[in-house]
């Protein structure tokens, strides 16, 4: 990836478009999030969503994005290894100063970056639903979005080392991440898996004896309309990406913009062929875990693999995804409401392999192998430890009394839907 | 045991990296960053081990 060679007046007009519809990928994702919560904290949801955005936004654009390094600034925080130059941090300028005065396909980087992390800090926090505070999600927002995502937006997108893997070491083109396969949404993933890790299941959902408690969504119309909000984000991630920083020809959008709803469509499918097989009907949220799954993966493979590809890629996503919540939940004790640990953190491993499977150019997929060994090698560690410092400070965990009467009324005062009955959890005999 | 998990990881990704500085040959390269991802995938199992235990003790 070369994020510093120039973008034609018409393919920057074109990109801009498409980066101001990926807002509706962060709109499809806080409904997904608060539709699989309980009804007594949609409001508290939802919120946090909104907060968790604004949190992020504006720490990323002030702090985080000069260590991003999508801004020209300094020369970058560069260690020579082996004779080979490893570009590990960005030195752009702080405040996002000199936006305006910035080459266009800066500005287009540091806009696109802007929406990847505000998707980014949403999917921890789907996680985390109904026991985990306001005051702590924004906190996790502000860990990710100045000491986490910066680095690695540096190191895929903005000059990093991970992104010269092909000018370096002859891996292809480098690690490819166009759409935030990796970037956005493993990272996301690993995210959850730390917050669960570290505030523990829902009360009542693994009693000591017996199964682990069925904790089902409340709305399956919100998640739903979710995933068809999110495909429109989705189409914009991933042919904005390839336009930044891939500098894609115009005659590549169709087929990214195919491959998208290829993957989605194929996940899908899958996902209701095997619920259906496995229950006897097709279950709505895992379908639509299903469908996140395959535009997860199609993030990644949405410039490099061919329709058919995409279809494959999509399958197996959707194949995985309801296996992988049964294992989750049942073999490994990780309550995650909104799934998103196998949609966003399985499901775009799985995307970042195939795009290195699909490319032509040779050592493709040992570039894709060493960056999901960064992932997880790096990033994860990273984001536990963090989160781990945090959580002494701002306690992810609401007390037991706010999450028996929902996280609503503990923290807002107020329930969601407060013409309505909300039921007694029976969970809780 | 789920910190200790953790802290494999990163000696699996130094091992991945150091086969890019060490060799040229794509096979060894390879072979090198496999292992390196094994290792990884050895620290995440032990961390999930941890979680798994750590449960057992405290059901909530």
């Amino acid at each position: 990836m070369n994020p510093a060679a120039p973008i034609p007046d018409t393919l920057f007009a074109l990109a801009l478009g498409l980066l101001f519809l990926a807002p509706l990928a962060v709109a499809g994702v806080a409904l997904i999030n608060v539709g699989l919560g309980r009804s007594r904290s949609a409001a508290q949801t939802l919120l946090g969503n909104l907060a968790m955005v604004a949190v992020a936004v504006i720490l990323f654009a002030l702090v985080g994005s000069a260590f991003a390094g999508a801004l020209p600034g300094g020369a970058g925080h560069i260690l020579t290894l082996g004779g080979k130059p490893w570009n590990l941090l960005g030195a752009g300028p702080l405040l996002a100063s000199g936006l305006s005065s910035a080459p266009l396909q800066s500005q287009l980087a540091l806009f696109f970056e802007v929406a990847a992390v505000a998707l980014l800090v949403l999917l921890p926090w789907g996680s985390g639903a109904d026991r985990v505070g306001l005051l702590a999600g924004c906190g996790m927002a502000a860990v990710l979005a100045v000491l986490v995502f910066p680095v690695a937006a540096h190191w895929s997108w903005s000059g990093g080392w991970l992104g010269s893997l092909g000018a370096n070491f002859s891996l292809g083109e480098g690690f490819l991440d166009p759409g935030g396969a990796a970037t956005i949404h493993v990272l996301g993933g690993l995210a959850a898996l730390a917050v669960v890790w570290i505030a523990g299941p829902r009360r009542g959902k693994f009693p000591k004896e017996g199964f682990s408690t069925a904790m089902p969504g409340h709305n399956a119309v919100y998640v739903l309309f979710g995933c068809l909000l999110a495909l429109v984000g989705w189409q914009a991630f991933n042919a904005a990406g390839a336009l930044i920083w891939l500098h894609a020809p115009l005659s590549a959008l169709p087929q990214i913009a195919l491959d998208t709803v290829l993957s989605a469509s194929a996940a899908t499918a899958a996902t209701f062929a095997v619920t259906r097989s496995r229950f006897g009907k097709p279950d709505a949220s895992l379908c639509a875990n299903g469908w996140m799954a395959g535009l997860v993966a199609s993030s990644a493979i949405a410039s490099v693999a061919p329709p058919i590809g995409a279809l494959f890629v999509g399958m197996v996503a959707g194949i995985a995804t309801p296996l992988l919540v049964e294992l989750f939940e049942l073999a490994l004790s990780i309550d995650d409401p909104s799934g998103a640990i196998g949609v966003h953190a399985i499901a775009g491993i799985w995307g970042l392999l195939a795009a290195g499977i699909f490319s032509p150019r040779p050592g493709q997929l040992l570039a894709q192998l060493i960056g999901i060994g960064v992932l997880l090698g790096f990033f994860l560690p990273l984001i536990y430890f963090l989160f781990l410092a945090l959580n002494r400070f701002l306690p992810f965990r609401v007390d037991s009394d706010g999450e028996r009467m929902g996280l609503d009324l503990h923290e807002l005062g107020g329930g969601a839907y407060p013409e309505f009955v909300i039921h007694r959890d029976e969970s809780y005999r | 045991m789920k910190y200790a998990g953790l802290l494999v990881m990163p000696a699996g990704l130094f091992l991945a990296l150091a086969a890019l500085v060490l060799f040229t040959d794509p096979v060894q390269r390879t072979a090198f960053v496999v292992c390196g991802l094994a290792i990884e995938a050895l620290g995440l199992g032990v961390a999930v081990r941890g979680h798994l235990l750590a449960r057992g003790e405290h059901h909530l």
